[in-house]
């Protein structure tokens, strides 16, 4: 792998400047930020010009059963750089999170997909709606209790 | 003198010859304008995340073959190179050359098929499509001599390939590799310079560049816009730091660009094949590794390559045991997806399938 990868640190650092508050913690290779928090932290990150995270590789959803985590594998073509954005959800009834649509179109389809299967939902996004499964399908068939 | 007219609202698909599988689209025509789109998927979904957790780590391969089923051997390979990095090991040489080969061979029968159904989609049915399925075809034969099967190969495993190939494997892929160089030329006399292609898709549902980067689509469709990234170049994997190529790119992102960009992509790929076979040397093909596998509790990989379609990635969570206790797929297809809106809006019930075609979907991949 030759492409660079931005720290957690570092990025943490930078979040805490312009979105104070946002910042949980951070390791080697991600920073984690608050659910509901994920769209100033997108629009930051997308917009400020170092980091230029222009394109948003791939939004993961896990069920670690006492959370579920979201994972945002993020990168700047101009930059040729990675990161990666991470994100505890607590809650089994209704967990939520803000969506990032706004500052990446290319969350639309994702973020549906997870709140089909994962059962998370995104506040702010235009459509959503289930993706693979129809509307009426009782549960989310990701979650480690559907069986 | 305008005809007065009404919006219509026309179901695309499920079963729709040009959907490239059960594909919908709700589309809602004034006259012959398009003014909305809706996509519509889920048809094809099988579970396959769900199901790779109760699957142990070799086992999981064989549902990657039925993801993008036009390009079995590359879903192999991305989900191989997400396992080796989440157990730190790597493949041994020959292995690498001969999954690159593998893969090389595998995208120029996707291309194929893609640019194949793209003409027949502006109406040229059947002749150029039996061109391209004529070399498919002997793509497939040199696959089933590898592992036995053609579509659904299973081909390569965590740490390296199933087995060598056997001898009369090289004869048969020199051959096709001389017959192949005058068959391209042959599909390249009747496509690349063609009138009539050309005046149906130069201009038609370009894709600028902001607007794919924004929309998160990777591969071929990226490319055509501009672009230059390809993950073979920016992070290579396997043997693809050994070899030499060009990343064929784009001007406008329009549908041409796009049928443009998988037609050159087709003779890189032949480059890197003709180098593969020049620098493999003899050894073994696999790593000696446990029947089953198990990672480190709480360890994470990200693996990606550059399949057919664009950024495949597979997000894998380990919590010790001997299945992924995550298995995240990154389609392209699904993706790729995002700009279907983009494409058609505004443009004519004519241009619909010739522009849903450039994106080259794959359901398989789509619904997972």
């Amino acid at each position: 792998m030759t492409l660079a990868a931005i720290p957690g640190e570092t990025l943490a650092r930078r979040l805490q400047e312009a979105t104070p508050d946002a910042v949980v913690e951070w390791d080697d290779a991600a920073v984690w930020v608050r659910p509901e928090a994920m769209a100033s932290v997108a629009a930051f990150l997308h917009d400020d010009p170092d980091i230029d995270f222009a394109f948003l590789n791939a939004i993961s959803a896990i069920d670690f059963v006492e959370h579920f985590e979201l994972v945002y594998h993020l990168m700047s073509l101009a930059k040729e750089h990675t990161g990666v954005v991470r994100s505890r959800v607590y809650g089994r009834e209704e967990p939520t999170a803000a969506s990032v649509v706004n500052v990446w179109k290319g969350a639309d389809f994702q973020e549906r997909e997870i709140w089909d299967l994962m059962g998370i939902r995104f506040t702010g996004h235009p459509n959503m709606k289930r993706i693979m499964l129809w509307e009426g399908f009782d549960g989310h068939p990701l979650r480690k209790d559907f069986l | 003198m305008t005809i007065r007219t009404e919006p219509m609202t026309v179901n695309v698909g499920p079963q729709h010859p040009s959907t490239h599988g059960v594909f919908r689209v709700r589309i809602t025509f004034d006259g012959e304008d398009i003014v909305e789109v809706e996509p519509v998927l889920g048809y094809l979904h099988r579970g396959t995340e769900k199901l790779a957790e109760e699957r142990n780590y070799v086992q999981v391969v064989t549902l990657t073959d039925r993801l993008d089923y036009t390009s079995s051997m590359i879903n192999n390979q991305a989900y191989c190179l997400a396992v080796e990095q989440l157990l730190g090991i790597e493949p041994p040489p020959r292995g690498k050359y001969l999954r690159t080969l593998a893969a090389e061979l595998q995208r120029i029968a996707s291309h194929l098929i893609a640019v194949g159904f793209f003409v027949q989609e502006l109406g040229a049915f059947g002749t150029p499509l039996m061109y391209t399925f004529r070399s498919r075809e002997r793509i497939l034969d040199l696959f089933e001599m590898l592992c036995g099967a053609r579509i659904t190969v299973s081909y390569m495993r965590p740490g390296g390939v199933f087995s060598d190939a056997p001898t009369d494997f090289w004869p048969a892929l020199d051959q096709f590799l001389d017959d192949f160089e005058g068959e391209l030329e042959e599909i390249e006399n009747l496509l690349l310079n063609n009138e009539i292609l050309m005046v149906r898709t130069r201009g038609v549902s370009p894709l600028p560049a902001d607007v794919a980067i924004n929309c998160s689509v990777s591969g071929p469709v990226l490319r055509a816009s501009g672009i230059n990234w390809d993950w073979r170049k920016m992070a290579p994997y396997d043997a693809y730091d050994q070899v030499e190529f060009d990343v064929p790119v784009g001007n406008t992102g329009d549908n041409y660009d796009r049928f443009w960009v998988r037609m050159q992509e087709v003779r890189q790929s032949l480059r890197i094949v003709r180098q593969c076979i020049a620098q493999i040397e003899p050894g073994p093909v696999r790593l000696e590794l446990p029947m089953v596998l198990r990672a480190e509790p709480g360890a994470e990989a990200y693996g990606r390559v550059e399949a057919s379609k664009g950024e495949l990635g597979f997000f894998l969570v380990s919590d010790g045991g001997v299945s992924p206790y995550r298995c995240k797929i990154r389609s392209p297809s699904l993706i790729n997806l995002t700009i279907t809106e983009h494409l058609l809006l505004g443009w004519k019930l004519a241009d619909m399938i010739v522009s849903l075609g450039s994106v080259d979907i794959n359901m398989g991949e789509v619904d997972r």
